[in-house]
This record gives C-alpha cells, sequence and structure tokens, in this order.
C-alpha cells in the first residue's frame, strides 16, 4: 500500500470518525430546549452528551489504531479519553446535583421514578471500577490477558448501560443524532472488544506459527 | 375538538365504565388501556377478575398515594396566581376519601419546567384554589422535559387532609394539557403512629 493512499484512508477514517461524534453533540447544543435553562442544568446535561460521544471515539483509540494513528499514540489517547469520560460524568452528575439535588439523590439512591436512573448508576458504577481497575492495574499485579478481558466485559457494560440511559431520556439530545451515537459506540464497543481479545491474539498465533 | 376537552370525554368515559376508586387520570394512554382492561375483565367470571375492580364499590373513594419524586424541588406555600403563563393546562377534582365528594376551597400547589426554565424558577410556580365542584384549573406555559421526562409537580400541603405530592408524567412532551383527579385522606392518616 502506498503511502498516499494511507494518508487518504486515515483522513476519510477521521472525517467520519469526527462526523458520527460531533453531530449529536451539536444536536444538543443547538435544541430549543436548551433556551429556557439554568446554567448549571446546560453544563450537566451537555457533560453528559459529551461522555456519551467519548465512549464511542474510546474503543477506536484502541482497536482502530493502525487506520486512525500509530497504535502508540492510540494507547495514550486511549488513556487520556478515559480521564476524560472520568471527568464528564462527574460534571454530569455534579452539575444536575448541585441544580436539583433531590432529584439526583433519589437517582443514586435508586428510588428515582423515571426508569433510566437506574441505568445511569448501572453504568456509573461499571465506570468507577473500570476507571479504579486501570489505576492500580499495576499495583495489583493483573496481567494482560486478564486485564483486557476484564477491561473489555466492564466497557462493554458502561456503554451498554449508558446508550439505555441517554435513549430512554427525553431531552435535549436530537433523536435521530441519540438513536445513531448509541448504536455507534455499542457497535464500536463490541468489536474492538472482539478485536482485542479474539482477532488479535489469533493473528499473532498465526504470524508466530509462520515464522 | 381540543385535547383537552377529549381528554375530558375519556375521563367521564371511564368514570362510568369502571366506577373507580383512585381516580388518578394522567395519561389518555394509561387511561384507554386501563378502561379496555377494565371492559374485558368484566367479561371474565367473577372469580377472576382483578381485586382493583372489585374494591371500588366496597371500598368506596381510596385516597391517592403520594407518587416517587412528587416532593422534588417543593418549595413549601407557593402563591396563588391566575396563571403561570399559557400554552398548557393543568386540571383535576379533589375529593374526599370514603365517600368521594368533590372539595371545595382547597389550595392546589404545582410546579413544573416549562420553556421559561425548571422546577425552581419562581414564576414557574403557583397555587390554585378548588372551585364549588371541587375542580382546580391552572394555565402554564408549555411543559419542557425536566430530568429526562415531561411531567409536573402537584402539592395538598395544608392541615385539613394528610399531604399529598404527585409527580403524573405527560403522555407526550407535546401534550397541551394533563388532567389528575385525586382524593384526599384525613389528616390523621398521615400523623406518625403513637405507641
Amino acid at each position: 500500500m502506498s503511502r498516499d493512499g494511507a494518508d487518504r484512508r486515515r483522513i476519510a477514517a477521521w472525517i467520519l470518525v469526527a462526523a458520527i461524534a460531533c453531530v449529536p453533540v451539536l444536536a444538543a447544543a443547538a435544541s430549543p430546549l436548551q433556551r429556557g435553562r439554568e446554567l448549571l442544568w446546560i453544563i450537566g446535561g451537555m457533560a453528559g452528551v459529551l461522555a456519551l460521544s467519548l465512549l464511542f471515539l474510546q474503543p477506536l483509540l484502541m482497536a482502530a489504531t493502525p487506520p486512525l494513528m500509530q497504535v502508540r499514540a492510540g494507547v495514550t489517547w486511549h488513556r487520556r479519553g478515559g480521564i476524560a469520560i472520568v471527568a464528564m460524568v462527574a460534571v454530569h452528575i455534579g452539575a444536575l446535583y448541585l441544580y436539583s439535588p433531590e432529584d439526583i439523590t433519589d437517582a443514586l439512591l435508586l428510588v428515582a421514578p423515571t426508569p433510566f436512573s437506574l441505568y445511569g448508576v448501572i453504568s456509573l458504577w461499571c465506570l468507577v471500577l473500570t476507571a479504579a481497575l486501570a489505576a492500580t492495574r499495576r499495583v495489583l499485579k493483573i496481567g494482560y490477558r486478564p486485564w483486557r478481558i476484564l477491561h473489555s466485559v466492564l466497557a462493554v457494560a458502561v456503554v451498554g448501560a449508558s446508550a439505555i440511559h441517554a435513549i430512554q431520556i427525553e431531552g435535549a439530545m436530537e433523536e435521530y443524532s441519540k438513536l445513531a451515537i448509541c448504536i455507534a459506540a455499542l457497535l464500536v464497543t463490541t468489536v474492538a472488544a472482539v478485536e482485542v481479545n479474539v482477532l488479535a491474539p489469533m493473528r499473532r498465533r498465526t504470524a508466530l506459527r509462520k515464522a | 375538538m381540543t385535547s383537552q376537552s377529549r381528554a375530558a370525554d375519556i375521563t367521564s368515559i371511564a368514570k362510568e365504565e369502571t366506577m373507580t376508586a383512585k381516580i388518578i387520570v394522567t395519561d389518555r394512554r394509561v387511561l384507554l388501556t386501563g378502561a379496555l382492561a377494565i371492559g374485558a375483565a368484566g367479561l371474565l367470571p367473577r372469580s377472576v377478575t382483578p381485586a382493583t375492580a372489585q374494591s371500588s364499590a366496597s371500598n368506596g373513594f381510596a385516597p391517592t398515594e403520594t407518587m416517587a419524586g412528587g416532593s422534588n424541588n417543593y418549595v413549601a406555600n407557593a402563591p396563588l396566581v391566575q396563571n403561570l403563563g399559557t400554552g398548557f393546562v393543568a386540571s383535576g377534582v379533589v375529593r374526599r376519601a370514603g365517600d368521594g365528594k368533590p372539595l371545595s376551597n382547597i389550595r392546589v400547589q404545582i410546579w413544573a419546567a416549562t420553556e421559561r426554565g425548571g422546577e425552581r424558577v419562581p414564576s414557574n410556580r403557583g397555587s390554585v384554589m378548588t372551585g364549588p365542584d371541587g375542580s382546580y384549573r391552572l394555565d402554564i406555559s408549555p411543559i419542557v422535559p425536566q430530568f429526562g421526562q415531561p411531567h409536573i409537580h402537584i402539592a395538598y400541603d395544608d392541615p385539613g387532609f394528610a399531604t399529598l405530592f404527585l409527580r403524573p408524567v405527560l403522555n407526550s412532551r407535546h401534550d397541551k394539557a394533563l388532567t389528575a383527579d385525586f382524593v384526599l385522606a384525613p389528616a390523621a392518616g398521615n400523623e406518625p403512629r403513637r405507641s
């Protein structure tokens, strides 16, 4: 493959990825529902939308690195992406707590009347566990194989629960772009989990056998 | 025919058909499904009929129960208002538990997120009194979803009867009206039990 072809493929891939990630964020920001909202409500809502978009980007940084960027850069950005997701979720919950403490308290204690709160909380705790494990992986001496399996399972849980959470919410997100980003995030996470845990190890084995 | 009058028609149909004790009419779809279900239940042998359909005749009007999240963002003593804007109508009938007598001159407190801001915005909060027929009605600016669901809050929080907090959800965020009838329990029912 020529160098020009690789560059063109990389640019095309980035345009597609950026479009899928940005459209729901821009659509939510442009929603007429934002007009009457107080600042904390806007911040809390948009942080959730951004976190959802980042959940779509995050697996790509690990599993689609040859087309998108170099593998080493991918690992660095995957780590930054993880920190950004945790930060966005913290802002999402923190700002909404400051805006309406009782609603968030109900949600966290699983007594809210809204069905999507449960999925938000499931996603939150899976994310907390993921972040805690990522931060202490070396201290706990978790090997690469169990780590990638555990991390993939948690990632699928976080994205799955987040998608249900988002789809059930009636809010500023535009319906079609919301559905699109949720499906895209689920698809990318599933494919990435299969790639990292099944396809890549298989390729490595084949390469070893040939050598 | 406006959606509001249609809702009212359906309400009256449902009342005739079910003579239900607990009347919270919040949602046309639920109401229709309920009416159909109870209509279908009438075809079943008596022993299979759900308890809810039977209890109404013997117990009379059972008190409406407080809903989860009903009291969120409640600020006591919402001022009496003429309206909270226009574009949406919240209405209903307040009754007494037991005999179902409509209660007049009852203060109904309402707050909701509207196009003008969230539930905590002072201009989204107000009280109305029920008329001689026990009905109340409040015009509000168009309702928008807050915390992921388009809903309004209704409170009864005066000494005469037990405190009640409702959180009816709109059938659709584009609905222009919502009917919430409720039944108040005697005040003693809400007192802490003395041993």
